[in-house]
């Protein structure tokens, strides 16, 4: 039987460490739902989305209360948008009006976000996903809930900078029209067809027709766990951490068969990633500190992150078998108050974040640079991050915010989960001629595994 | 469907005789409850079976409820998230 200390053991990750299951997030495929009018196609998606999760979030507002344990975000992803909807063969605005169907849908069941505004273009765009991409400035900048993504490479495929370069210029323009709109837009190498996570969730197309993907969180947990272990060396900090991951992964593993099973929906996979929020407690920057750096950047800290990502795994993957998604640890800038505090103390660069990705799951997540620096500097600055993913089989993505009118050393504020992001300087030189030559980075001869 | 109440707060006198009355009231079956006090702190944990019929977010909101007019915490979660995280 359940003995008092581990009664007061959940209770107080609960209570004080911050565990949550971060998002249910359910999958949506809409390709049943294409026909050759726009009007016809919205009505379709807008109804099979507001069928098929009605009752998501009272179920996960339920599920939450039996268990006490915070189900922060309910969510939906769907079938990419620029698949889903290649027979209406629609416009810039076609694509405007689908992004506002998707955002009535998703207000319509009260979840916060929906994502799959997107197109999967590492080998190259159809005339659909040229429309979505855009179309993406203003898509996202005139819905609320609407999150795009754009795969621009793979390690199969190689790299698209054609795609690169439209999306440094997209990025760009979004940025003009909203800057929260920035904040709802990644582009992705390696992409996987099964993150729950915002910004870049999307329902593949090797998915079911649904299905309830669960992201759990609890960076807190490992904290407070490493706070017992002051002091001793790697191996006793690794088997902290992989422990950590086991029990947290283990409540995720219970939610999502819970709300699988009372959704009718198919469970589809735990995504374990560390995923910091703004509040003090909820910090990977803050494990970096506890781990015995001083700031999160300091020398070290790619090694300390390689190694809380490969034993969040270990723990993660012996407590489910459907361990999918982006599993690792998330590292987004203006998310982490601690992350903040570091660039601010000049602690944490660009490179340096750049360096960590290599290492953990995702990339370069929520960073703000100037508002002047060019569309071909973030293409450069994309091009590098879809490198790194390209070569070393992984997921890696940007999500960069220009800050328009703003400089190195000012804070942008988005407010709730997104936070606030300091502006970071960028290297000046250019790289205008490089991103100019267009055309498509072969794969790397590792791919060639047959 | 057994569930775990937990009762945190200042200590005094009937806390769980109130605690109790209040659960047969609601046919609510106590299996096991351990209590400590450390330094004025009561803690009290109990094991309990619900009633097949029961509405869970009513009793959890009862309890809650309960728990604010007496000045303490009082907590009703499933049994399966323990087992969940720390068994095998």
């Amino acid at each position: 039987m359940i003995n008092q200390h581990e009664i007061n053991e959940t209770n107080q990750m609960i209570s004080e460490a911050k565990l949550d299951v971060r998002t249910i997030t359910m999958g949506i495929s809409l390709l049943d739902c294409a026909t050759d009018s726009l009007p016809r196609f919205c009505e379709k998606v807008y109804d099979k989305i507001t069928r098929s999760a009605e009752h998501l979030v009272r179920v996960g507002d339920d599920i939450a209360l039996e268990y006490g344990v915070p189900i922060v975000n309910k969510r939906i992803s769907v079938t990419p948008v620029a698949q889903a909807a290649a027979s209406l063969c629609c416009d810039e605005d076609g694509f405007v009006e689908i992004a506002r169907t998707l955002d009535r849908a998703a207000q319509a069941v009260g979840v916060n976000f929906i994502g799959g505004f997107s197109a999967l273009v590492q080998k190259g765009s159809t005339a659909s996903d040229l429309a979505l991409q855009h179309a993406i400035p203003r898509a996202l900048a005139e819905t609320q809930r609407v999150c795009g993504s754009v795969n621009l490479g793979s390690t199969r495929a190689g790299i698209n900078m054609n795609a690169v370069a439209r999306m440094g210029r997209m990025i760009k323009q979004a940025a003009e029209i909203d800057i929260n709109a920035c904040a709802k837009l990644v582009v992705f190498c390696n992409a996987v067809e099964d993150n729950p996570f915002m910004a870049g969730a999307f329902h593949g197309a090797g998915e079911r027709d649904l299905v309830i993907n669960v992201g759990v969180s609890g960076p807190g947990v490992v904290k407070r766990a490493l706070e017992e272990v002051r002091g001793a060396d790697f191996e006793t900090v690794c088997e902290t951490v992989k422990r950590t991951a086991f029990k947290i992964t283990r409540v995720g593993q219970l939610v999502a068969q819970e709300a699988a099973a009372r959704l009718n929906v198919p469970f589809g996979i735990i995504d374990l990633s560390l995923a910091p929020t703004p509040a003090v407690g909820d910090s990977i920057a803050e494990i970096f500190e506890e781990l015995g750096l001083e700031k999160a950047g300091a020398p070290g800290t790619t090694a300390a992150l390689a190694m809380l990502n490969d034993n969040v795994k270990k723990g993660g993957i012996m407590a489910s078998s459907y361990v999918g998604g982006l599993s690792g640890a998330f590292i987004p800038v203006s998310e982490d108050h601690a992350m903040i505090e570091a660039v601010q103390a000049g602690a944490l660069t660009l490179e340096k974040l750049e360096a960590m990705t290599c290492v953990c799951s995702v990339g370069l997540d929520m960073v703000a640079v100037p508002g002047d620096t060019s569309a071909a500097t973030i293409a450069g600055i994309i091009a590098d991050e879809m490198a790194i993913g390209m070569i070393n089989h992984k997921t890696t993505a940007v999500r960069i915010i220009p800050a328009v009118g703003k400089q190195v050393g000012d804070v942008i504020d988005f407010g709730g989960l997104l936070g606030r992001a300091p502006v970071m300087p960028v290297n000046q030189f250019s790289c205008e001629n490089f991103i100019a030559r267009g055309g498509r980075v072969p794969p790397p001869v590792h791919s060639f595994r047959n | 469907m057994k569930g775990i109440i937990t009762v945190v707060g200042c200590d005094r006198v009937g806390i769980i005789a109130q605690v109790c009355s209040h659960l047969a009231a609601q046919q609510v079956n106590i299996l096991d409850i351990s209590q400590t006090i450390v330094q004025d702190f009561f803690n009290m944990l109990m094991i309990v079976q619900l009633p097949p019929a029961a509405a869970f977010e009513q009793l959890a909101g009862d309890l809650a409820q309960l728990g604010q007019s007496m000045g303490m915490d009082i907590k009703l979660q499933r049994e399966d998230i323990f087992q969940a995280m720390h068994r095998v």
